[in-house]
């Protein structure tokens, strides 16, 4: 056994590793949409799905070209399911019904300006499938509020079938009566609150038809939501198996649900005025935003009271533009806008080390000269 | 004694302990290795002095190199042979240290030194002998912390005056593999609780928690009836804690056992705490109640490279291939050289294509790889671990940071290590300071837990090692700086007598020139009326500040000389930089620290070169102040005769360039770059002439 002094690796501490790694935080994400998924398709027929592989493709599609570009190793990033990831919650997010270029340049859009220019993943300042949203909804605002369909119940008890789907995504063929399509709860309740009072409103087969009472299995309670409430209730699960899994911390959702619900709660004692908080919780994007879409770390507050702060933040923002804002739902601008403050909440929120009296906070002064170094384990 | 309410410390992880395969055995005292290698450096302080010459014969337990200065520790021979070489040699060190080493040849008898055979110098009654007494012993026997930084045991101890409330002996031993300190507690459990009496005693504290945590039952349970063995319940209390990596850093093992934190860049005994580790306090009961100095240690040997996993009592010094033959150490094959050898072809002669084998120093979570298997077991050397590939897979290749704060959940100490990282990587050392970078245990939790992989450790030791530096360099140009300042003053007042001098004289000069001056003033009018300029009223002025003139042109050429230096240096450091960026971006990881440690040297050079540019503009600068009517005195003819100097050697150059252009020489693209220069420089120079005829006009 003659060694020679040359023939021994060296490495550096740890030489252990507890097996965790990106790709599969990305990939228990995904899967923790499934359950939401399988609701929305339940509820709104095949759009979802159909949008879902079509932004898969297309976001696979682009992160290779740009990794070919900036000559990156191909398969090692696109192993690591961010991109997929950015489809899959784009696929949802996206109305069932858009037609496929708008999903296309939604997901381009996401994959090359807001994710790679800015260096690729973990480099991006703003949720990439958020961007993406933002730009197709400001750029095409009618394909995004009128491609929703109505829940199955209210089109006659039947969802569109799959060939209708691709069809109407495809060919863009208007050949669906108004009947499958509509607008989300939220925007209803919003738009019939100008005129009429809480009663009339929830008169709205949206809110009190007798087959959604049959569906959720019970009465038809006055804060029924059109199926919305089942797809929420399925991305909460979602959301709490990857709690369990310590994907994320509890700070982000906890926080951006406490503050949504504390406004509505507060203004919501006018239900002739305003939407009352069951629906700012159980319809539109909230639980996939609070669970999904918030928590995506890389845009993300990292320092515990900052991920606090950060999630109040949209939570409030969320009611904000939701309230007194013109689009229909408001998860991806308070996202975005809360993007641009994570970095310097980080700043401020920074927690006490062990050992110092408080925290230090905010923008370093001059290097001081006084402080030792303390990297002794133990004597 | 009352019971103990348990504290937690923030984050920890829970790797795969795998602690039992090297428990199953008692400790074996391990074989004499033929030649033993003694660092006299092997502690925390001043390394020892070499009080032996090459030649000499020495005994078991003989002193052989003498603390050094208050923080420092006695060297003695870990057995009986012949001083065979004293040289420098490496250490098993993280960054690959040298140190002077005592080269022993082992005679074979292992005799010991006739006082420590005969028991002359046991102190029987020790819990009635003087304090400094029991201190002195322990300085005399070289005994350090066993745990891993290897502090002087003594100079901790000497805490008079402080007030030490607690004395906390760390039994936690939380890394994964290493079982020296539990095979200690369960075989020498009445030992190492009599060294706890002696400490104790010794820092006059209320009382003493051992802290063990609760994945060594045997240990615990040993330790507690040694505990009643001595009667020291009223004192001593035996902790069981929850099993946490890192439960047993110092900090984080006060924190479980007393709820209290050690101030940042502080000490224990601040709180009123002393920590030592079990296998100290053992060692403590040898040298006082027997009278052996440290001169061997508990070791584990472990890792599925490794047959027979142990624990083993070896000699400080002997070398780890020694402990690795005993064990019986498999040297993995490459799945080439598997294949070579099932298909019968080729004998064992291929040794260069065998996977190349990894043996760690310390526990999987902080130790450290040995470049080799000759260097020596220190007295803080608690475990020799050797993986197998698969055991321990080398990371993966990095990837983004994808900020998903797991690291922030592991740190133990609150720090952000996503942000460390950040600043780390762009060399904002200023903001990892902010961000409490010197608070870092290194103790790997992070990146541990890292789904990227990023080896963050790494990350913080060398940016530590950057502040440090910047530290030094900073504290460096201060203390020159104020020199500066002092000859400064003193050549101001040197130059301001000389001046009141001058002053004098010239005052003397003038009234006896004043009357020749009188009487030719009226002749000077007459003849020229016109008013010349008279050339000589500016002359003594001039010949008083005719030595600066040198003095400056001297700086400037020095300052010139001490840019390029730097420049150079600068130019190194970032193409070493990008090649690790290289390294990084490409396959492998491993082969990163070399540029990276060469890089410290080079970063230091740049430091020092740039303090030097510093200070050399500050002369200058000075200079010229002091200096301004030697900068106005450069009139258009000096700028004029070195403009056609330029020229002239322009001229030459170009004779040469079109020599070797005519004879195809290869250093063209040298003279080329020459003469682009020397054009450059002559554009300066016209350019100047310019100015110099614009300012005039
Ligand atoms: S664990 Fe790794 S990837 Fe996650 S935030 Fe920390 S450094 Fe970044
Ligand atoms: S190595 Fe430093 S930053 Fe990382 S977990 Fe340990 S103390 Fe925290």
């Amino acid at each position: 056994m003659a060694l020679s002094n040359s023939g021994f690796v060296k490495i550096t501490s740890p030489h252990t590793h507890g097996g965790n790694t990106t790709s599969r935080i990305m990939l228990l994400v995904i899967l923790a949409t499934v359950p939401g998924i399988i609701a929305l398709t339940y509820f709104f027929g095949w759009g979802t799905l159909i949008n879902i592989v079509l932004a898969s493709f297309t976001a696979l599609a682009c992160e290779a070209l740009i990794l070919k570009i900036r000559k990156r190793p191909i398969s090692f990033f696109l192993k690591d399911n961010s991109a997929l990831l950015t489809a899959v919650l784009l696929g949802i997010a996206l109305p069932p019904l858009a037609p496929w270029w708008v999903t296309v340049v939604a997901v381009s859009f996401a994959m090359i300006f807001a994710k790679h220019l800015y260096g690729g993943l973990g480099n991006n300042p703003f949720n990439p499938a958020m961007v993406g949203y933002a730009l197709v909804l400001i750029s095409f605002p009618v394909q995004m509020t009128t491609n929703w369909t109505v829940p199955y119940f209210m089109s006659g008890a039947e969802t569109i079938p799959f060939t209708n789907s691709l069809s109407v995504i495809f060919s863009g063929t208007a050949g669906l009566s108004d009947a499958f399509t509509g607008a989300t709860p939220l925007d209803t309740y919003k738009h019939l609150a100008k005129n009429e009072t809480a009663v009339e409103i929830l008169q709205n087969p949206l809110f009190s038809s007798d087959v959604a009472g049959a569906a959720s299995g019970g009465s038809a309670s006055n804060w029924f939501a059109g199926g919305w409430e089942f797809v929420n209730i399925a991305f909460l699960l979602g959301g709490l198996a990857l709690l369990a899994l310590r994907i994320f911390t509890w700070h982000i959702p906890l926080s951006l649900l406490a503050a949504l619900g504390t406004c509505s709660v507060i203004f919501g004692w006018d239900a002739d005025l305003y939407v009352p908080w069951s629906l700012h919780i159980f319809t539109g994007a909230t639980m996939l935003g609070a669970f999904f879409i918030a928590t995506d770390p890389v845009t993300a507050s990292t320092t515990p009271l900052g991920k606090i702060i950060y999630g109040a933040g949209i939570g409030i923002l969320i009611f904000v533009i939701r309230t007194w804002g013109a689009y229909p739902d408001a998860v991806a601008f308070a996202v975005l806008l809360m993007n641009f403050a994570a970095p310097l909440i980080d700043t401020y929120t920074q927690p006490r080390t062990y050992g110092h009296e408080k925290a230090k906070r905010g923008m370093p002064a001059k290097l001081d000269t006084s402080t030792t170094d303390s990297t002794s384990k133990e004597g | 004694m009352q019971p103990i309410t348990l504290h937690s410390f923030s984050g920890g992880i829970h790797p795969q302990e795998n602690k039992h395969q090297s428990t199953q055995t008692p400790i074996t005292v391990l074989p004499l290795p033929s030649q033993l290698i003694v660092p006299v450096g092997q502690h925390i302080g001043a390394p020892a002095d070499v009080i032996v010459a090459v030649g000499n014969r020495v005994l078991k337990g003989q002193l052989i190199a003498q603390p050094k200065g208050f923080v420092s520790a006695a060297i003695h021979a870990p057995t009986s042979g012949k001083i065979v070489a004293i040289e420098q040699r490496e250490l098993p060190h993280s960054s690959g240290l040298q140190g002077t080493c005592v080269i022993i040849d082992s005679d074979g008898q292992d005799t010991w030194l006739e006082e420590i055979a005969n028991g002359s110098r046991a102190i029987a009654d020790y819990l009635e002998a003087d304090n400094e007494v029991l201190i002195n012993r322990i300085r005399d026997c070289g005994i350090t912390g066993l745990g891993g930084a290897g502090f002087p045991t003594s100079v901790k101890m000497a805490v008079n005056g402080k007030n030490i409330e607690t004395l906390i002996i760390n039994g936690a031993e939380c890394e994964p593999y290493i079982t020296a300190d539990d095979k200690l507690m369960q075989e020498r459990a009445l030992e190492t609780m009599r060294g706890i009496q002696i400490l104790l005693k010794l820092t006059a504290a209320n009382h003493c928690l051992i802290g063990i945590e609760d994945n060594k039952p045997a240990a615990i349970k040993a330790m507690k009836e040694a505990l009643h063995q001595v009667h020291g319940e009223h004192f001593i209390n035996v902790v069981s804690i929850p099993t946490k990596y890192p439960s047993g850093g110092e900090k984080q093992l006060i924190e479980i056992l007393t709820g209290k934190e050690v101030p940042s860049g502080g000490i224990p005994a601040e709180i009123g705490i002393v920590c030592q580790n079990v296998g100290t306090c053992e060692a403590v009961y040898r040298a006082v109640a027997e009278g052996k100095p440290l001169i061997s240690r508990i070791t584990t040997i472990t890792g599925e490279s490794i047959e027979q996993p142990q624990n083993v009592e070896v000699l400080i010094g002997t070398p780890v291939k020694h402990l690795l033959d005993f064990a019986g150490f498999k040297q993995e094959k490459s799945l080439f050289q598997k294949f070579w050898h099932s298909i019968g072809a080729g004998s064992d002669n291929s040794a260069a294509s065998a996977a190349k084998p990894r043996i760690i120093m310390g526990g999987p979570m902080m130790g450290f790889t040995l470049s080799s298997d000759e260097l020596p077991i220190l007295k803080s050397s608690n475990c020799i671990l050797a993986p197998s590939q698969k055991e321990l897979p080398a990371n993966d290749v990095a990837s983004a940071c994808i900020r998903c704060g797991l690291c922030t959940e592991a740190c133990p100490a609150d720090l952000l290590p996503q942000q460390l990282y950040w600043f780390s990587k762009s060399g904002e050392l200023d903001k990892a300071e902010q961000h409490n970078i010197a608070d870092c245990i290194e103790c790997g939790a992070c990146s541990y837990v890292c789904p990227s992989q990023i080896p963050l450790v790494q990350y913080y030791r060398h940016t530590k090692g950057a502040i440090k530096e910047e530290r030094a360099a900073q504290d460096k140009s201060n203390r020159s700086k104020i020199r500066f300042e002092a000859r400064q003053d003193r050549l101001d007042r040197e130059a301001a007598e000389k001046e009141a001098k001058r002053q004098a004289r010239a005052a003397a000069a003038e009234k006896a020139q004043a009357a020749k001056k009188a009487a030719a003033a009226k002749a000077a009018e007459e003849a020229a009326k016109n008013g010349d300029a008279n050339p000589d009223e500016s002359s003594p002025a001039q010949a008083a500040v005719k030595p600066e003139p040198v003095d400056l042109d001297k700086l400037q050429k020095q300052l010139d000389a001490a840019q390029a230096g730097l420049k150079k240096s600068m130019d190194k450091v970032a193409e070493l930089k990008a090649a690790a960026a290289a390294e990084k971006n490409g396959d492998t990881e491993a082969p990163i620290e070399a540029p990276i440690e060469n890089m410290e040297v080079f970063e230091k050079a740049v430091a020092t070169r740039r303090d030097k540019v510093k200070l050399l503009a500050l002369q200058l600068a000075e200079a010229k102040k002091s200096a301004p009517v030697v900068k106005k005195e450069i009139t258009r003819d000096d700028i004029e005769k070195k403009l056609r100097a330029q020229q002239d050697r322009i001229d030459k150059t170009k004779q040469r360039f079109e020599l070797a252009q005519e004879q195809g020489s290869e250093t063209l693209p040298a003279l080329q770059k020459g003469l682009d220069k020397q054009m450059q420089k002559l554009k300066e120079l016209e350019e100047e002439l310019a100015q110099f005829d614009k300012a005039g006009a």
